[in-house]
């Protein structure tokens, strides 16, 4: 069916009047009135910014401005990779993301499959309830919590003395920072990135499992041949997206959760741009690493939108 | 499903649904003992001998944090936030979201736009660049600053533009010929429909902002301007309150409020922020996929 908006289209077309898409404009002139809010504040909060990239590139002076400060070309990045904890910065930043993405992803598929399996839908609801709980709530009231239940004092090391055993320094042994961290992350969000996969399981066909069953398959051989098969495509596309995130360690929760102790390990790009540039003054350094980061991090998110459209068929728009 | 009902299988539902409670109890925990410390004596809290039920009950945490003047404005800064981001963020989304996804009408200039607004979204100056810029602004020490960062959120543009594309676009067809305006037809037809589209994102918009306490840190320099969940940040990561409420002297505070520890304060007052979002989203649940599956990617 034409509709009628196209049909009065093809009119002007026609009609040999203006061009058809200075008619169009006009005809829908209200439709470009209602995105000129959003435009603006692209402009000005998400555009403007970016002229700032180029104190990356000055001997940045706060009281004369971007335009008053000398030029040194690259001067700059040299100066960041000649500091001896970039490396390290960037190698923490991908250990911490890497481990939370591909633990994160594991754990919230096993914890989907073994929802799924329980028979009770009241059960089912009550474990999804409080296991998305910490999912919602902010790294200020979870690293609050955190750092009270970990502390050298706290109730896990008490139990832990009491049993016998060796205290843990959760939050200030260095070895052990980074695992804290992802561990807390992952369990921050396992209940909440489940229900994307138990979502897709109620998609899968019941009528196979009861073929699967005539044929004597059992459980173990229905979930890895039946159910596992059946989010595969929901598995894919998630680890695609989450490619995107490679270099988010997890700001507010480093924030949140460091402190000296573990600097050398727990230390990522976003924590070390925030230090040394905001904290620490050093605009030039706190900018060409964050430069560095929105750059790769760009690329990262336009590939993972690349590979989930060509593997899981998803597109943004 | 089918279930064969043999004692191995019923042995594998036990297990599996024992395990599941031992996670699910692993996400309740740690706030049963924050509420915990929030309600115990001093002596019990500072001898760390609290576990999951209050020793020696008290309430002065609480009481003392209602005395504190800094706890009602971030409080006030709180629900404000949540009110005017909430609406301006759903007032954006709906106007940005309506002429993008009217595919049917040629609006010239459309895909132009959608880049523009991705990659403006998705590639971030940085930290520096974005502070020092908002300072040239007057954004810095401003309340908008608060809101208008995250009004445009292209998550929540998408959602909204694939369920504007859901509607038969019949229905907007007929108040067309009839002359009708775009405004008209959002009031009559849109709008109405969207009522679940626009819950979704305001329920997802309001946690967010209940919860964010970077920019307040970052953009606010002084400490009153903060929303209660900057404030929480300094006093977890600094155990220190700033004791400047009218009428709450050092002495008073001891005499009147024995009870109240660093870490009996900070734990009430995570309790206090943590409250709200405790009480809203089990009902959220039912939003929950839809939220899930453009929400993926973190800025």
């Amino acid at each position: 069916m034409t509709s009628y908006v196209q049909r009065a289209d093809r009119e002007d077309a026609l009609a040999k009047t203006p061009p058809a898409w200075r008619t169009a404009i006009r005809r829908h002139r209200q439709l470009y009135f209602m995105l000129i809010p959003s435009a603006l504040l692209l402009i000005f909060l998400n555009y403007y910014p970016l002229w700032g990239i180029g104190i990356a590139f000055v001997d940045y002076n706060p009281f004369r401005g971007l335009a008053g400060s000398p030029f040194v070309g690259l001067d700059n990045f040299v100066d960041a990779f000649n500091r001896p904890q970039t490396l390290t910065i960037l190698r923490n930043t991908l250990f911490i993301a890497i481990m939370k993405l591909v633990l994160g992803q594991v754990i919230a598929v096993i914890f989907a499959l073994m929802v799924y399996e329980v028979r009770f839908a009241i059960y089912r609801r009550a474990v999804q309830t409080l296991t998305t709980l910490p999912y919602f709530l902010s790294w200020v009231v979870l690293g609050g919590t955190f750092v009270t239940i970990l502390s050298s004092t706290g109730p896990l090391n008490t139990t832990l003395t009491g049993l016998g055993l060796e205290p843990i320094g959760f939050l200030r042994d260095q070895g052990t920072f980074p695992w804290t961290l992802i561990l807390t992350d992952v369990w921050k969000n396992f209940g909440f990135g489940a229900i994307i996969y138990l979502a897709a399981l109620t998609q899968i066909n019941p009528e196979l499992y009861e073929a699967a069953a005539v044929d004597g398959a059992g459980r173990w051989a229905r979930m890895r041949r039946i159910t596992l098969p059946g989010i595969m495509p929901t598995i894919i596309l998630m680890a695609a997206l989450n490619l995107g995130n490679v270099l988010n360690a997890g700001f507010e929760q480093i924030l949140v959760l460091y402190n000296p102790a573990v600097l050398a390990t727990g230390d990522v790009l976003d924590t070390y741009i925030f230090r040394i540039g905001l904290q620490g003054f050093n605009y030039e350094i706190g900018t060409v690493v964050g430069l560095l980061k929105s750059v790769v991090g760009f690329v990262m998110i336009l590939t993972s939108y690349w590979l989930a459209a060509r593997f899981a068929n998803y597109r943004i728009f | 499903m089918i279930r064969e009902k043999n004692l191995a299988n019923v042995i594998v539902d036990l297990v599996i649904m024992a395990v599941l409670a031992l996670i699910a109890l692993s996400c309740l925990l740690p706030f049963l003992h924050v509420i915990a410390v929030s309600l115990s004596e001093r002596g019990a809290v500072a001898a760390d001998r609290v576990g999951f039920i209050p020793i020696g009950f008290t309430i002065d945490n609480y009481a003392f944090i209602l005395r504190n003047n800094q706890f009602f404005n971030s409080l006030w800064i709180s629900i404000l936030r949540v009110a005017v981001g909430v609406t301006t963020t759903l007032v954006i989304v709906f106007l940005t979201a309506y002429p993008l996804a009217l595919d049917n009408i040629r609006m010239p200039g459309r895909l132009s736009f959608k880049v523009f607004m991705l990659v403006g979204f998705l590639f971030s100056g940085g930290l520096i660049p974005t502070f020092i810029t908002y300072g040239t602004l007057g954004l810095i020490n401003n309340f908008w600053v608060l809101i208008l960062p995250s009004a445009i959120n292209v998550f929540f543009i998408i959602i909204m533009m694939n369920f504007l594309r859901g509607i038969p676009h019949e229905l907007a067809e007929a108040a067309w010929l009839d002359g009708a305006s775009h405004l008209q037809v959002i009031r009559r037809v849109y709008l109405p429909i969207s009522r679940p589209a626009l819950a979704t994102i305001g329920l997802f918009s309001a946690v967010g902002h209940w919860n964010s306490w970077f920019d307040g840190v970052v953009y606010l320099q002084q400490a009153k301007d903060w929303p209660l969940q900057s404030w929480l940040y300094s006093l977890v990561t600094t155990r220190q309150i700033q004791w400047q409420s009218a009428g709450t002297s050092a002495s008073d505070i001891a005499s009147n409020f024995q009870n109240a520890t660093p870490d009996g304060l900070a734990a009430a007052l995570i309790v206090v922020a943590a409250l709200p979002i405790m009480m809203v989203y089990p009902f959220m649940q039912r939003y929950f996929v839809t939220g899930l599956t453009l929400g993926s990617v973190k800025s």
